[in-house]
């Protein structure tokens, strides 16, 4: 299964990369989305995958007696969800407020003005 | 009032003239970045006094003479402040006995003297001279630090007490040449060797009481001054004396045949001084005790009538406004007391004999003649051309203005405040007391100074009179050949062929080239990073990262992976990643913004479901939540967005394809990589150990974040609410109809 998802964060990286170099604003933010999901797999995979044995203590122990799949990857991950929620919607509305003000998604239009003060 | 300060520091150093005389050294030492070796240590000696007398006695003057000159001016209060910075760094470039501040100070006078030069900042062409100034003395004192700092650490130390007593290890080392060109071209560039010399006319854009004080006896000087200081750590061997004698005495011949071309007062004062400095480069380059005893007398008697000279063309300047030499003649009634100050200086520059002048020019002479090689007669047939140019300039300088018709427009000239003639008789004047008791001048200032370049006692006897001898004959025909020359040198003579073939070899011409290629290889390498396209940005960074990966992947060598651990693949595993390619590959080709927003959706249930099946439930639950809002979000917000923008180009497709499939690539290989490492941390296995016991808490991960993480998860929340704030701002921003333009 580690080289399926091996092959996954390859694809899942490229096809951000390539969102991140085009020119339309929103596939842009896809983009950095998509790039966000292939490192949040990338740190799972860091934790070695574990089928079925969550890191949660039984009910009657006080400590693990199985083996149980690594606490760390997760709390990392579970923290970089919801930051980069955090920057996803900020990003939206910045997005929304761009498209207000220049009525366009072309990321060059938002070079011109500069070049003209220049 | 201003002149009180180098006035006080003159008098310092005068009182201290029978003590250093002694042959005492003084040393005063503070440790500043002792960690680097880099102390602020003095050192007063022979050399340094004599420096120091020049800086602060032609400084007192050099002020006062400022103060009347540049009257009335807007900024005269900057241009005071810039003196005494240049004045300060000077005295510390002599006195310091570290070779890290003698940079440091080094530099400082570049620094100033830029300010100095570019003081009239609203002419263009002063500006550049200005510039240029800096950028070669600037440059050269990078090279100097390279040297400097190379010697150091050979001799061990950065003082400069310590590297005259490991001169052996210096000179004896490998990379001596190498040091040496540094230092020399640190040296050269300062003093205005050529081919570095052309900054020096340039600088005459400055006001005319900057350049008597940059050019008679300090700027200039630094570059000979630490020629001198390092005499006895890198002197003396093969290259040396070839190095200094070859420039220097190109230098003298080059500068003294250009100076008899110029029409400005002001620039053949310049280029008799390049001539001057390279008869002292060449001096010191010959390096027996004639010789060094000749550059210490030279050096002196060059500040005496150098300083006015130029303090002449100043009051001449002041008074009628030009300095053009084809109509200035006859001043010398209006204005009589320059023109006796002119004449005394010209006469020492002409080595006229009770002059000061008379006796450096025959130390020359007996320099050059005394020297044991078969040479001996070439070089003083050069050091005789030389001296005879310079006595046609002197005299071009200091009588031409002031002789023969007084032409209309000058004819109501009257007689200058005397805070301006004053300091530039006094220099004179002292220029022919030291000429008639030239012993004073040899025991108390140039004895030690000789003695601090030699590190041993030398004898100098400095006389009036040597009696009837070659040197005697060779000085007079100078001069007679000099005046032949000066009088002769009329401006038809100035357009003959020979001077403007030798106009034509100008360095400056190429360093000018080069500046301006600079600037555009500058423009162009800023305009190709900098081209503000976000896409060409991250291309760049992404392929230096990937070059980077490449090479460390690489280098790491191959590696394997044990096959056998991983865990198997279940069908409904490859369901999911199905599903996820699937909706990838939909929102990559979609041209419907909804569309692209919903497979996104579906990608991230798909990561979903990925946790669900290995044992993360909690980031399941996330996923699910934020995916969900941020669907929700983005169709809210972007609804109205119209569609895609459709820019079909295949070649640039194709190229950011290239990139991106080889930056997933390389991820790719470093997450199998990231299988060879050990799976299991001792942080993890403490966290599971202590999650109930110390935490109280089944859920090992909800006790990491919100217990054994805490205050990292309070600052997530803090930065989430940063960004609802600065989402619900700009929602609720209405822009005024002129603010949307």
């Amino acid at each position: 299964m580690e080289l399926v998802l091996v092959c996954l964060i390859g694809i899942l990286y490229a096809s951000g990369m390539y969102m991140i170099l085009r020119r339309s604003m929103v596939k842009l933010l896809l983009g950095i989305l998509l790039l966000g999901n292939a490192t949040n797999i990338l740190i799972f995979l860091l934790g070695n995958l574990t089928a079925g044995k969550p890191p949660v203590i039984p009910p009657d122990l006080k400590v693990f007696n199985d083996i149980y799949a690594d606490p760390i990857p997760q709390a990392l991950i579970l923290t970089a969800i919801v930051i980069s929620f955090g920057l996803t919607a900020f990003a939206i509305v910045l997005l929304k407020r761009v498209y207000v003000l220049v009525d366009s998604d072309d990321l060059d239009d938002l070079n011109t003005p500069e070049e003209e003060d220049i | 009032m201003l002149a009180l300060v180098p006035g006080v520091l003159f008098s310092y150093f005068v009182q201290k003239i029978p003590e250093i005389g002694s042959g005492r050294v003084l040393f005063e030492s503070t440790p500043w970045v002792p960690a680097l070796g880099v102390s602020l240590g003095f050192r007063l000696d022979g050399l340094s006094l004599l420096f120091a007398l020049l800086i602060t006695g032609i400084g007192v003057l050099i002020f006062v003479y400022a103060s009347s000159y540049l009257k009335g001016d807007r900024y005269l209060d900057r241009f005071f402040g810039f003196l005494l910075l240049f004045m300060s760094a000077m005295l510390g470039l002599v006195l310091s006995n570290n070779v890290i501040l003698l940079f440091i100070f080094w530099e400082l006078t570049s620094i100033s003297s830029y300010f100095l030069i570019g003081f009239h900042n609203r002419d263009e062409e002063s500006r550049r001279s200005a510039l240029t100034a800096l950028s070669i003395t600037g440059l050269g004192g990078l090279l100097l630090l390279a040297g400097l700092i190379w010697a150091g650490n050979l001799a061990g130390s950065y003082s400069i007490g310590d590297m005259l007593n490991h001169a052996e290890v210096i000179r004896q080392s490998a990379y001596y040449p190498v040091i040496l060109i540094l230092f020399l071209a640190g040296a050269f560039t300062k003093s205005a060797q050529f081919p570095f010399h052309f900054w020096l006319p340039g600088a005459m854009k400055a006001p005319t009481p900057v350049s008597a004080y940059l050019h008679s006896a300090t700027m200039v000087k630094a570059g000979i001054f630490i020629l001198a200081r390092f005499t006895p750590v890198l002197g003396g061997t093969a290259l040396w004396q070839w190095a200094l004698m070859g420039v220097g005495g190109f230098t003298m011949l080059y500068a003294s045949v250009l100076s008899l071309a110029k029409r400005d007062l002001k620039g053949v004062l310049a280029y008799s001084t390049i001539s001057a400095l390279g008869v002292l480069t060449f001096l010191l380059g010959l390096g027996t005790d004639y010789a060094v005893v000749a550059a210490c007398v030279f050096l002196l008697a060059h500040a005496l009538y150098k300083a006015p000279l130029f303090l002449v063309t100043g009051i001449i300047d002041h008074e009628t406004g030009t300095r053009d030499l084809t109509r200035l003649s006859g001043l010398g009634k209006a204005l009589w007391p320059a023109a006796l100050a002119g004449g005394l200086a010209a006469l020492s520059a002409a080595g006229m004999p009770l002059t000061f002048g008379f006796i450096g020019k025959d130390l020359i002479y007996e320099a050059t003649l005394h020297y044991e090689s078969g040479w001996a007669w070439y070089l003083t047939a050069l050091a005789i051309v030389t001296n005879v140019g310079l006595v046609a300039a002197g005299f071009l300088a200091g009588f031409k203005p002031f002789t023969g018709k007084v032409q209309e427009e000058f004819r109501h000239l009257h007689l200058p405040p005397a805070l301006l003639w004053v300091p530039a008789l006094v220099l004179a004047l002292l220029g022919v007391v030291f000429g008639l008791f030239p012993g004073w001048a040899g025991a108390w200032l140039t004895e030690p100074a000789v003695k601090s370049i030699f590190q041993q006692y030398v004898p100098v006897q400095l006389k009036i009179w040597h009696g009837f001898n070659t040197v005697l004959i060779l000085s007079l025909a100078t001069l007679t050949a000099g005046i032949i020359i000066y009088l002769i040198n009329t401006p038809r003579f100035r357009k003959s062929e020979f001077i403007t073939v030798l106009e034509r070899i100008r360095p400056g011409v190429v360093f000018g080239w080069l500046f301006i290629r600079t600037k555009q290889f500058a423009a162009a390498y800023t305009n190709f990073f900098h081209d503000g396209y976000l896409r060409s940005y991250i291309i760049k960074i992404i392929l230096f990262a990937e070059a980077l990966l490449i090479y460390e992947l690489y280098r790491g060598g191959p590696f394997s992976v044990d096959f056998s651990k991983l865990s198997p693949v279940r069908f409904y595993d490859v369901g999911i990643v199905f599903i996820l390619v699937g909706a990838l590959y939909k929102t990559l080709k979609t041209s419907s913004r909804l569309t692209a927003v919903v497979c996104m959706s579906i990608i991230g249930y798909a990561i979903c479901l990925l946790f669900v099946t290995y044992s993360a439930p909690d980031l399941a639950m996330t996923q699910f939540t934020i995916d969900t809002l941020t669907v929700v979000l983005f169709v809210l917000v972007l609804y109205r967005l119209p569609p895609f923008l459709k820019v079909r180009n295949v070649k640039i497709m194709v190229r950011d394809a290239a990139i991106s499939i080889l930056f997933g690539g390389l991820l790719a290989v470093i997450c199998l990589r990231v299988l060879l490492e050990p799976t299991r941390y001792n942080i993890s296995d403490f966290y599971a150990k202590y999650a109930y016991t110390l935490g109280k808490g089944r859920n090992v991960v909800n006790v990491i974040l919100v217990d054994f993480r805490g205050f990292d998860t309070m600052f997530e929340i803090v930065v989430l609410s940063v960004a609802a704030i600065g989402v619900y701002s700009l929602l609720k921003l209405r822009l005024k109809a002129s603010e949307k333009e």
